[in-house]
Parts: structure tokens; C-alpha cells; sequence
């Protein structure tokens, strides 16, 4: 049904625009027409100012400490020097960070993924006395984050005794009520006729789940799980509460407060910052197809 | 013989779907429902539910950090919230950085939208300049930024030729907390618009262009009415977002609140009070605050999406 709907506009649309070309595939070279240079060009100019900053980070990471701080101040480094990248990985716990953060964002993402899909699909389509009410109080996690009830929750970890450690850091970022909601409102819009389907055929619930829905939600839970991973790489604030330990600390942690501490070397922190940013950028280049799918398919982008 | 069979097993299924399908499904459901959500809650309970509840128990009493010495003491935390000019002057902080950030961000992140969209060629490289500053962390955004302006050897000034002192003059701190911001999560909006285009039925537009509507008019009367619920979306995501603000303005600021406090969100405040100042009770109860004013903003979004619907019907 939905593939019927998307030929057709598909099909008029590589004809009306793609004259005389004749296969339709990706190897059509579409002809520049004035409007798109012009957008070219403003894509140019705009991609240049979001990725001025970052070249910069780049150039002054590879400069000598002093040569970053001279005034006035250039763009490029007149003497080109690996020593900042070097010196992170000699004097700071860099590759341990990167290791906590990897460790953290992995679990987290694991975690989040299985409880929330989980949680998602009993929202969506089991019934069990007191749905609605614990509907509702999930919808109450939506608005409380650690930035908004960061102190009561440090007191709980800390009453756990789980301050400075592994499972302090990961299991409180666990619970996001928002891709809880997400991956209910997409298991409301698979049809139930999939589902009657293999009841009749004597599949149980959990079946169903593994064998039909989750097979069909691959792109939703791609997208969640991308989200939560970027998310949880990134987090900055809680593990700020959570440890003081700079062998425990994520990237952001140790590089904003580690690194900070010692008065600022700039083309360390360049350099580090580059790194904390990098494998996420690769991730974004490989995935980004299924991301922007992703999107569209959670109904994020579509409710 | 096969088919035969099968067939035979089919038949009386189909006729028995309507009534039978529906008690197996309740029947399964009342089992199995609650265990499919109970590990989230279980997750939910401790680490979203309990801190609710704890925070305002707390918040009734002069707890410290170490949780020892705890006296109730009713009203007295929020009758001296209210009377605290920094609970304020935080407060306003969030609102002013929550009024320049949503508006901005929305707009912008239509704008690189739509040109994303509509350009033909190197879509995965537009895509990818517009979102890699999303992927760096809050902080490491935040120190290039203050590097960036940093009055004598920063970037900004050196491009525009002027000598503001961004991060030390106090009616500037907060803007430049702001570009940080904008240049960083544009990105997030940008993808859910990008999306959101990729979803507007092509047929549409190829209609509008039959009956003759130039590109502005399509932009007015399909564009931007189909991007109505997304703009929506955007929005509530980005001021509950932008509320909360915190990394960025303490990275920047090297962990102080900025020029005369200019830059000293709600956030930093409660934190300050909660493992600076050892006054959990009282930051419980500036925190509690804030989550009413949070769920205030929420529910009031809902409400009016409720009226808009009821009221396009």
C-alpha cells in the first residue's frame, strides 16, 4: 500500500525533471540550472561559517602553545607542530576518559534501548491494570532531567552508594522517559492485522514482540539508540555530579575540568576537544541515511 | 495434498478472527503487559520517581550534603526562596538565554533546512556541516567558543575587526553564551525539519504546480502548513531545552557565573546552593520550584495544542 503511494510521485518525478535521461538511477547527472548554483553557493557560504570554528579548533591544535596565544592572532600556524596532540596522550588521562566514555555510552545505550522498547510496546499494545496512570507518570519524566532535579537526585545515588562509580554514572541516564514515548507512539501506528496474524497462528506476546514487531521497528530503534548514544557521550552535568575521580570521568568531564584546571593550555584543549568530537562525526558520516530515516520513521518528525 | 490441508485449517480461522482474536490478545496482554514495562519502571522508579519524591521531603528541611543534622522545617525553604534576589536574577537568566536561543534556532533551522533539501547535489555533505557541531560535547562547543572570543587572541573580534570583551563585559556574556549556543544544537532542529520535508507528499507540489502556484506559493500554502505540527515540536523541545541551560555558560565562564553573575542560570544556582554552599534542602526546594515552572511551560503546550486542535475542527 504504501509502496504503490510512493512510485508514482517517484516516477513522475525523475521524469519531469530528468528529460532524455534514461535509466532514472543515481548515476543521472542533473543539469545546473541558475536556482541551483545559487543555492550551491549559499550552502558554500553558510557551511563555511558552521565549519569555521572547527577548522580553527584544528589549526590551533596544531600549533605550539605560545604561537596560540600570540597577538594578533592567524589562522594558520606558521611552524606546524604535533606536539598538543602528543602531550594529551603523555600528561593526561586521555585514553582513559575515552575508554569511561565508551564503556558509559554502550551500556547506557544498551540499556535504554532494551527497557524502552520494552516499555514502548507494553504502553502500546498490552492492556494491564494501571496503564493509564503509570502513562501518565512516565509523561511526568519527561520534564525532569538531571538539570532540574539534580540535587535530590545525588542524594539518592549517593544514598545507594553509588557516588564514583560505574553503575552511578550509567544507570541513572536509563530512564529517558522521552524515547520511552517515542517508540510507543511508532508501535501504535504498526497495523494490528500483523499482529492478529500470528496470535492465530499460536504465537505468544513475547514472540510477536521478537519475532514480527521488533524486526519492523529497526529504523525507529536505530534512531533511538543513536540519539541516546550521542546523548550520553556528550552528557556533561551528571557525571559532573557523579565523580570527582579523574580516572572515572567521560571526555567532556575530564577535558572540561581536568584540563581547565591546570590554567588553559589551548592547543591541548583544541586537541582533546577533537578528539571527544571525533568519533561521533564518523559514526554520523556512516550512519547518516539511516539517522535521517530514523527520524522521519519514529513519527519524531511526522506526529 | 499439502494445500488441501492448509486450507482446511485456514478457513475456519478466518471465520473465527473477529471474536476469538480479540479475548486472545486481552488475555495475553493482562498477562505479559505489565512485564514488558516493569524493567523501565523499576529504572523510572529509582532514578526519576524517588529523587522526585525525596527532593520534596527534602526541601521541607535544612538537609546538608552529608544528610545528617536534618531538621523539618515546613515553609521556611520557600518563604526564603522567594525573597532571594539570586533565585530571581537566575531565573530571569534562563528566561533571557530561552528568548534569544528558541526563536533563532526555529528560524534558522527551517532556513538550512530548506536549503538542504532543495539543493540537488553533495546532500550527505550539506547535511553533515549543518549537524557536526551537534556531535561535539556541550563542553568541548563551549571552550572552543570561548577561545573563539577571547578579546585578544579569540577569532570573532580578529574577523570583525573590533575589540568587544565578550566573556568579561557583562552585557555581553549571556549573547555570546547564546551564538555558542545556536552554532551548536541547530543542528538537532535542522534534522527533525529536514525530515519532516522529506515526509510532504511530492504529489502535492506537483498538483500546486499543474494549477500554476509559483514557488512562494507553494512555500505558504503546503511548505509551512505541513511543517505546522514539526514548528510545534521544535519549539517545546527547544525551550524546555534551553530552560535547563547550564554547560555551556559554566564551560564558558570557567565555572564562575560570569561577569556580575550575568550568566548565572537557574541551574548553576541550585547546584551552587546544593555542593558549594552543602544546602540540600534549600536547593531541593529552588529545584522544586523549577520543576513546577518546567511542567507549568509543558502543560501549557499542551493545552494549546489541545484549543488549535479543537479549534481547526
Amino acid at each position: 500500500m504504501t509502496t504503490a503511494a510512493a512510485q508514482t510521485p517517484d516516477e513522475t518525478r525523475i521524469r519531469a525533471e530528468a528529460p532524455g535521461a534514461g535509466s532514472g538511477g543515481r548515476g543521472d547527472r542533473r543539469p545546473w540550472t541558475p536556482s541551483q548554483i545559487l543555492l550551491t553557493l549559499l550552502a558554500t557560504a553558510v557551511s563555511v561559517v558552521f565549519l569555521a570554528p572547527l577548522l580553527w579548533a584544528l589549526f590551533t591544535s596544531l600549533k605550539s602553545e605560545t604561537e596560540a596565544v600570540e597577538v594578533p592572532t592567524h589562522w594558520l600556524p606558521k611552524e606546524w607542530t604535533t606536539q598538543a596532540w602528543s602531550a594529551i596522550f603523555e600528561t593526561g588521562n586521555i585514553t582513559n576518559w575515552f575508554v569511561n566514555s565508551l564503556v558509559v555510552s554502550v551500556c547506557v545505550t544498551f540499556v535504554v534501548l532494551t527497557v524502552s522498547a520494552l516499555a514502548g510496546y507494553g504502553f502500546a499494545r498490552t492492556e494491564f491494570r494501571g496503564k493509564k496512570a503509570l502513562l501518565g507518570l512516565v509523561m511526568t519524566g519527561l520534564m525532569v532531567s538531571p538539570a532540574v532535579l539534580g540535587v535530590p537526585l545525588f542524594t539518592t545515588v549517593q544514598q545507594m552508594g553509588m557516588v564514583d562509580t560505574y553503575w552511578g554514572m550509567i544507570l541513572p541516564q536509563c530512564a529517558p522517559a522521552a524515547m520511552v514515548y517515542i517508540l510507543y507512539k511508532f508501535f501504535q501506528g504498526i497495523p494490528h492485522e500483523l499482529e492478529e496474524a500470528a496470535f492465530i497462528d499460536g504465537a505468544g506476546r513475547w514472540r510477536v514482540f521478537f519475532t514480527i514487531v521488533l524486526p519492523l521497528s529497526r529504523p525507529s530503534l536505530a534512531a533511538v539508540g543513536i540519539f541516546t548514544f550521542i546523548a550520553s557521550w556528550n552528557n556533561f552535568l551528571w557525571p559532573y555530579m557523579v565523580t570527582n575521580n579523574p580516572d572515572l570521568m567521560t571526555m567532556p568531564n575530564g577535558i572540561a575540568t581536568v584540563m581547565n584546571s591546570y590554567g588553559i593550555q589551548w592547543a591541548q584543549l583544541m586537541a582533546g576537544g577533537l578528539m571527544a568530537g571525533l568519533p561521533l562525526i564518523i559514526v554520523f558520516v556512516f550512519f547518516q541515511r539511516q539517522i535521517v530515516a530514523g527520524v522521519a520513521h519514529t513519527g519524531l518528525a511526522g506526529q | 495434498m499439502t494445500t488441501t490441508s492448509a486450507q482446511t485449517v485456514i478457513t475456519p480461522a478466518r471465520t473465527r478472527t473477529a471474536a476469538d482474536t480479540v479475548t486472545v490478545r486481552r488475555k495475553q496482554g493482562f498477562q505479559h503487559g505489565a512485564w514488558f514495562v516493569a524493567p523501565f519502571l523499576v529504572l523510572f522508579a529509582l532514578f526519576v520517581i524517588w529523587p522526585l519524591l525525596r527532593g520534596l521531603y527534602l526541601s521541607f528541611t535544612d538537609a546538608n550534603i552529608s544528610g545528617d543534622a536534618t531538621n523539618f522545617i515546613g515553609l521556611d525553604n520557600y518563604r526564603e526562596a522567594l525573597d532571594d534576589p539570586l533565585v530571581w536574577e537566575s531565573l530571569g537568566h534562563s528566561a533571557y538565554f530561552t528568548l534569544l536561543v528558541v526563536p533563532c534556532i526555529t528560524v534558522l533551522a527551517f532556513l538550512l533546512a530548506m536549503l538542504a533539501h532543495h539543493i540537488e547535489r553533495g546532500k550527505w555533505l550539506w547535511r553533515l556541516c549543518f549537524f557536526a557541531p551537534f556531535l561535539l560535547p556541550s563542553t568541548v562547543a563551549a571552550n572552543l567558543w570561548q577561545w573563539l572570543f577571547n578579546p585578544g587572541t579569540g577569532m570573532v573580534n580578529h574577523v570583525l575587526g573590533i575589540e568587544t570583551a565578550w566573556l568579561t563585559d557583562k552585557s555581553y556574556a549571556m549573547l555570546a553564551v547564546v551564538v555558542c549556543t545556536l552554532w551548536w544544537t541547530v543542528g538537532f532542529s535542522f534534522l527533525l525539519y529536514l525530515a519532516a520535508l522529506q515526509g510532504i507528499p511530492a504529489h502535492l507540489y506537483e498538483a500546486a504546480k499543474l494549477d500554476g502556484a509559483n514557488a512562494w506559493h507553494r512555500m505558504v500554502h503546503i511548505t509551512l502548513p505541513m511543517l505546522r505540527n514539526i514548528t510545534g515540536l521544535v519549539l517545546a523541545l527547544q525551550i524546555l531545552a534551553s530552560l535547563q541551560v547550564f554547560d555551556q555558560a559554566v564551560v564558558m565562564m570557567d565555572f564562575l557565573p560570569g561577569p556580575e553573575g550575568s550568566t548565572r542560570t537557574f541551574v548553576q544556582y541550585t547546584l551552587e546552593e546544593g555542593f558549594t554552599s552543602y544546602r540540600v534542602g534549600y536547593a531541593s526546594a529552588i529545584s522544586i520550584i523549577f520543576f513546577v515552572i518546567i511542567a507549568a511551560v509543558a502543560l501549557a503546550r499542551m493545552w494549546l495544542l489541545r484549543n488549535r486542535e479543537e479549534g481547526g475542527r
